[in-house]
C-alpha cells in the first residue's frame, strides 16, 4: 500500500544517489503511515540544506524557511494551532551550528513538537565542509588541516537540559528508524530524534559501513528515564547507542501553559475580536 | 513668591532613579486629569536602576496640551544633584519647590524664586524617605486645587495590589503633602488660574505604548514574540498583561532572530502576530523580513527607535532608523512604514498594519521612538468599533495553490488544518504550489507577482497632514514623533505664512507629497536625526530638497519653544 504521504506530483529529487536521506524519508512515511494522524494536520518546517528538502518529497504541508531557524517557527505554529502535529526536520548543521541558540531554547520551552535532525557529520550541499558534528582531526577543503573543535554531542546537551525526549537513530534501518520516530511523535513534549546517516558524496570516513560497525541499540534492561544514565550512554565515544536514550515526562508543555489558552481552547486562527473587551480594555484607560 | 497667572503650566520633577518617579508621574497625570485639567507627561530616564538623574515632565493646561517644553514653570528637586542638569532651563520665570537644602546654592543666593517644602521632615512624618514621592504627589494636589478624596482615591487604588499596611502609609504621606501644597494657597503667595473642563474627566489618558497596544488588539494581534529591548519593551510588557484577558500568545524568545521566525510561523498557521523591537534587535531581525517578502507572510513589525548606532543611547529618543527599516532584507519586496505622531495615529495606524499586512501578505512597520512610547496624555475617545473582524485566509481544496498567479499579485492565503490543500511555503524561490524551483520563466512571474502587490498598496497610501494655511509661503515637513511639537511650534510662531504638513505613512509616499511641497517658496524639514533621512527620501521621491533643516540628534524630542526659536531665525532671515 502506497503512503497518503507519498507526493501526488512528480518530483526531482535533489539528493546523491545512495544519499541516506532516501532511507530516512521511508522512515518517516513509515512512522507517519503507522500513526493515526488526520494527513490535513500534519505540518513539517524544515531550514536549510539537502535534509531540509524532505518536506518538498512528503505531501504534507510545510515550511521551508531560513537556515537554523525551524525550531522557532515549529514552536509558534504548534502554540498557534494545538491541532496540529509539527515536524521540525533538517540537517545537522542547520539544528545544531546556525540554529544552535534556538535548539537550546526548544528543549527548555517544551513544545510539543518532533525535532528530526540527519546528522551526517558533514555539510553536503555546500560541498564537504566540517559540521557541528565532525570528528576532530576530520580533513575537509576548509578545515585542511582536520576540524580542531570538540563536536557537538546533541544527545548529552539535550539531556544536558532535561529535554523531554531524547533518540538517536541510524538511517541504515529504516524499519527501527521508523519505530523512534512513532515513539518521538506519540511523545507529549519536545522529541529530538538525531538520525545518524552516511554521505556518499562528500564524507568519506563516516560511511555506512563504518555506521554499522559504531553503533549498537539499547536493550531491554535500559531504563530511559534514567537521566544519570542516559548521560553516561550520550557520552559514549567508541561506540553510539541507538534507541530512546531519554524520556522525562515531568515538564511542563509550552503551548499547555499559555494564558492565551486558559479559558479558550480553539486554534487562533477561528478566533474573532472581542469588541466587548476592547471597550472595557479602553474604559479602563478613562481612569 | 506667586505664580504667574497661566493656563499651562509645566512641572519637571527630578530625582533618582528607584526614588519612584514613575509612580508620581502616574499618578499625578491621573489625578490632574480626573480633576478636568488637561494633561501631558513624558519622562527621561538614564540607563540604569538606581542613582543618576531621571525626570519627568507634567503640563497641566486648561487646552489640549500634548508635548514637553522647554519651559520649565515649577522645577521639583528631590535629590541632591537633581538640578544639574536643568541650569539652561531654570529661569527667574521658574519657581522652585522642595527642600532648601537640595536646592543649589546660587538659586538662593540670586534670587530665583522658592518655595519651601520640608521634604525630608514631611517624609519622617509618613514614615521615611521612601515617601518622598508620594509627598510630592500630595503637594501638587493640594496646588491645583485638587478634591482631597479624589487624590487619596487614585492613590489607593494604585497601590490596591500592595499591602494594606504599605497603602494606608501611601495614603497617609500624599495627604500630608496635600496638606503643604494646599496651604501654599495663600492670597500673594500662590494661585493656579487653570480652568477645568469637566468632559476631560472621562477621557482617555494613554501613552504611544497604550495606543500602539489597543490598535494591535483592535487589529486582532494574537501573537506576541520579543526580545526585550529598550524603549521597545513596554509593548511586550502591554500584551503580556493582556494575554489572557485579550487571548494573546506571548512569548519572551531567546533572540530576535527567533522572535521574527516566530511570528512568520503564526502567521503561517493563522496567527496575527507582532514583533516589536529597537533598531538594534531589528537588525537581527532582517533576514526574517526578507523570508516574510518571499514566503508572502504578513508581518507586523513594531521598531521603538532610540540613538545608534551600536547600543548608542539605550534610553533616549531618535528617528535614525528609517533607512534600516526602508533598506533591509535582501532581494526584493513590497513593504508599508507607518509612524504615528499622536496617540490617535498610533491607534489607527497599528489596527491599519494587521489589516494592510493580512491583506497584501507583506511586512508592514510601525516606526514610534522613546519619546512617542513614552508621551502619554488625555484624548478623546478612540473608535474602537471598526475592529478588523475580516479574515483574509482561505478554506483549501485539493490541488490548492499558495503561490497562485493573480492579477493583483495576492495569492489567496490558506492556512495548514483549514480544508483539505496543502500549504506549502518555501524560502526558496517556488512555482505556483511553493514547490523550491530554478526555472527562470518561473522566477521572474514570480518576482513580478510579489513587486505588483507594492502597486496595490500604493491604493490604499494614507495621506500626509496639512496643519495650518493651505496658502502657505513656508512648509515645514516631519514625520512619526515630531508632530505635537512642530504643531504647538506654528501655533507659537502665530504666523499666517506656514504651514506643518506631517507624514504618518513614509512608505510609499502619498502621490500628493510632490503637490504639497512644489506649493511652498520656502520648505523646512524637521527630524529627529542628523542626516534627514525622511527629507532625502522625499527628494528622491519628489524631486523637491529642502531650503532649511531642523535636525536634533542629542538623544532628547523636540521642543515647541525651541523649534519656533529655530524656526523664527530660518524665517527672519528670510523676511
Amino acid at each position: 500500500m502506497s503512503s497518503v504521504y507519498e507526493p501526488e506530483h512528480e518530483i526531482d529529487i535533489a539528493w546523491c544517489p545512495g544519499c541516506g536521506n532516501f532511507r530516512i524519508i521511508e522512515a518517516v512515511k513509515a512512522a507517519l503511515d503507522q500513526l493515526d494522524l488526520d494527513p490535513d494536520k500534519v505540518v513539517f518546517v524544515s531550514g536549510i540544506g539537502q535534509a531540509a528538502k524532505t518536506p518538498q518529497y512528503l505531501n504534507v504541508h510545510y515550511l521551508n524557511g531560513l537556515h537554523g531557524r525551524s525550531l522557532p517557527v515549529a514552536t509558534a505554529i504548534k502554540a498557534t494551532n494545538r491541532d496540529l502535529m509539527v515536524v521540525a526536520e533538517s540537517g545537522d548543521g542547520c539544528m545544531y551550528g546556525e540554529g544552535g541558540n534556538h535548539f537550546i531554547h526548544a528543549i527548555r520551552r517544551n513544545p510539543d513538537i518532533t525535532n528530526i535532525v540527519h546528522n551526517n557529520m558533514v555539510y553536503g550541499l555546500t560541498k564537504g565542509q566540517a559540521s557541528p558534528t565532525s570528528a576532530r582531526g576530520f580533513v575537509t577543503p576548509v578545515q585542511t588541516l582536520g576540524v580542531s573543535s570538540e563536536p557537538f554531542n546533541p544527545l548529552s546537551v539535550a539531556i544536558a537540559l532535561n529535554a523531554s525526549f531524547v533518540g538517536r537513530a541510524f538511517a541504515g534501518d529504516v524499519e527501527q528508524t521508523a519505530q523512534i520516530i512513532v515513539s518521538a511523535i506519540n511523545h507529549k513534549g519536545y522529541a529530538l530524534v538525531d538520525i545518524l546517516q552516511n554521505c556518499v558524496s562528500f564524507n568519506k570516513v563516516n560511511t555506512y559501513q563504518w555506521y554499522k560497525e559504531h553503533t549498537y541499540y539499547l536493550d531491554e534492561s535500559y531504563n530511559p528515564t534514567d537521566r544519570d544514565a542516559a548521560f553516561s550512554k550520550a557520552v559514549e565515544e567508541d561506540k553510539f547507542a541507538l534507541g530512546i536514550l531519554y524520556i522525562n515526562g515531568q515538564n511542563p508543555v509550552f503551548e499547555e501553559g499559555l494564558a492565551a489558552y486558559a479559558e479558550n481552547d480553539t486554534p487562533l486562527y477561528m478566533r474573532g475580536i472581542d469588541l466587548d473587551r476592547i471597550r472595557a480594555l479602553m474604559d479602563s484607560m478613562r481612569a | 513668591m506667586v505664580f504667574k497667572p497661566g493656563d499651562d503650566i509645566s512641572i519637571v520633577i527630578s530625582g533618582q532613579a528607584g526614588q519612584g518617579l514613575q509612580t508620581l508621574e502616574s499618578l499625578l497625570t491621573r489625578i490632574f486629569k480626573l480633576s478636568g485639567y488637561h494633561v501631558y507627561s513624558c519622562s527621561e530616564f538614564m540607563s540604569r536602576i538606581r542613582g543618576g538623574n531621571n525626570s519627568t515632565q507634567i503640563r497641566v493646561s486648561s487646552r489640549r496640551v500634548a508635548s514637553c517644553t522647554k519651559r520649565i514653570d515649577i522645577f521639583v528637586p528631590i535629590h541632591q544633584g537633581a538640578m544639574e542638569r536643568f541650569h539652561d532651563r531654570i529661569t527667574h520665570e521658574t519657581v522652585i519647590l522642595g527642600q532648601k537644602d537640595i536646592v543649589e546654592s546660587r538659586y538662593l543666593e540670586q534670587g530665583y524664586a522658592f518655595i519651601e517644602i520640608p521634604l525630608k521632615e514631611l517624609s519622617g512624618r509618613a514614615g521615611g524617605a521612601v515617601y518622598a514621592n508620594l509627598i510630592m504627589t500630595g503637594v501638587l494636589s493640594g496646588l491645583f486645587y485638587v478634591e482631597r478624596q479624589l487624590m487619596e482615591d487614585e492613590v489607593g487604588r494604585f497601590f490596591s495590589g500592595a499591602d494594606n499596611k504599605r497603602t494606608q502609609g501611601d495614603i497617609l504621606a500624599a495627604g500630608i503633602g496635600y496638606e503643604a501644597g494646599s496651604s501654599l494657597l495663600k492670597p500673594g503667595q500662590a494661585s493656579i488660574a487653570i480652568e477645568r473642563a469637566d468632559d476631560v474627566r472621562h477621557e482617555l489618558l494613554m501613552n504611544g505604548i497604550d495606543a500602539v497596544g489597543m490598535g494591535g488588539l483592535a487589529g486582532g494581534c494574537n501573537f506576541v514574540s520579543a526580545y526585550p529591548m529598550s524603549p521597545s519593551t513596554g509593548l511586550l510588557v502591554f500584551f503580556a498583561r493582556h494575554a489572557a484577558d485579550s487571548g494573546v500568545v506571548v512569548e519572551q524568545a531567546e533572540d530576535e532572530i527567533s522572535a521574527v521566525n516566530m511570528a512568520l510561523g503564526s502567521w503561517y498557521a493563522g496567527g496575527r502576530a507582532l514583533i516589536t523591537t529597537s533598531g538594534g534587535g531589528y537588525a537581527l531581525m532582517t533576514e526574517g523580513v526578507s523570508l516574510a517578502g518571499c514566503i508572502e507572510s504578513p508581518l507586523v513589525i513594531h521598531i521603538g527607535q532610540r540613538p545608534g548606532p551600536a547600543t548608542g543611547l539605550p534610553t533616549r529618543t531618535e528617528q535614525a532608523d528609517l533607512n534600516l527599516v526602508l533598506y533591509s532584507g535582501h532581494g526584493e519586496f513590497p513593504r508599508v512604514i507607518l509612524a504615528p505622531g499622536t496617540i490617535e495615529q498610533g491607534f489607527f495606524l497599528a489596527r491599519h498594519a494587521f489589516y494592510l499586512a493580512e491583506k497584501y501578505q507583506v511586512p508592514v512597520f510601525i516606526l514610534t521612538d522613546q519619546h512617542y512610547l513614552e508621551s502619554r496624555y488625555n484624548v478623546m475617545d478612540l473608535d474602537e468599533s471598526m475592529v478588523l473582524d475580516q479574515r483574509y485566509i482561505v478554506k483549501t481544496e485539493p490541488g490548492y495553490k499558495r503561490y497562485a498567479l493573480t492579477q493583483s499579485g495576492v495569492s489567496p492565503r490558506g492556512i495548514p488544518g483549514f480544508g483539505g490543500g496543502r500549504v506549502r511555503a518555501d524560502s526558496d524561490e517556488h512555482d505556483e504550489h511553493g514547490f523550491i524551483t530554478e526555472d527562470a520563466g518561473v522566477r521572474k512571474s514570480m518576482v513580478e507577482k510579489r513587486l505588483k502587490k507594492h502597486d496595490a498598496l500604493c491604493d490604499e497610501i494614507l495621506p500626509p497632514v496639512l496643519i495650518g494655511p493651505q496658502d502657505y509661503q513656508c512648509l515645514l515637513v516631519g514625520w512619526g514623533s515630531t508632530f505635537h511639537a512642530a504643531k504647538e511650534a506654528l501655533e507659537i510662531l502665530g504666523r499666517d505664512d506656514t504651514a506643518f504638513l506631517h507624514f504618518s505613512q513614509v512608505y510609499p509616499l502619498a502621490r500628493e507629497a510632490g503637490q504639497y511641497l512644489e506649493r511652498a517658496k520656502k520648505r523646512i524639514i524637521i527630524e529627529n536625526n542628523a542626516t534627514s533621512q525622511f527629507g532625502t527620501l522625499l527628494r528622491q521621491y519628489t524631486g523637491f530638497g529642502f531650503d532649511g533643516r531642523i535636525m536634533k540628534f542629542d538623544g532628547t524630542p523636540f521642543m515647541p519653544d525651541e523649534v519656533a526659536d529655530e524656526l523664527r531665525s530660518m524665517l527672519l532671515k528670510e523676511d
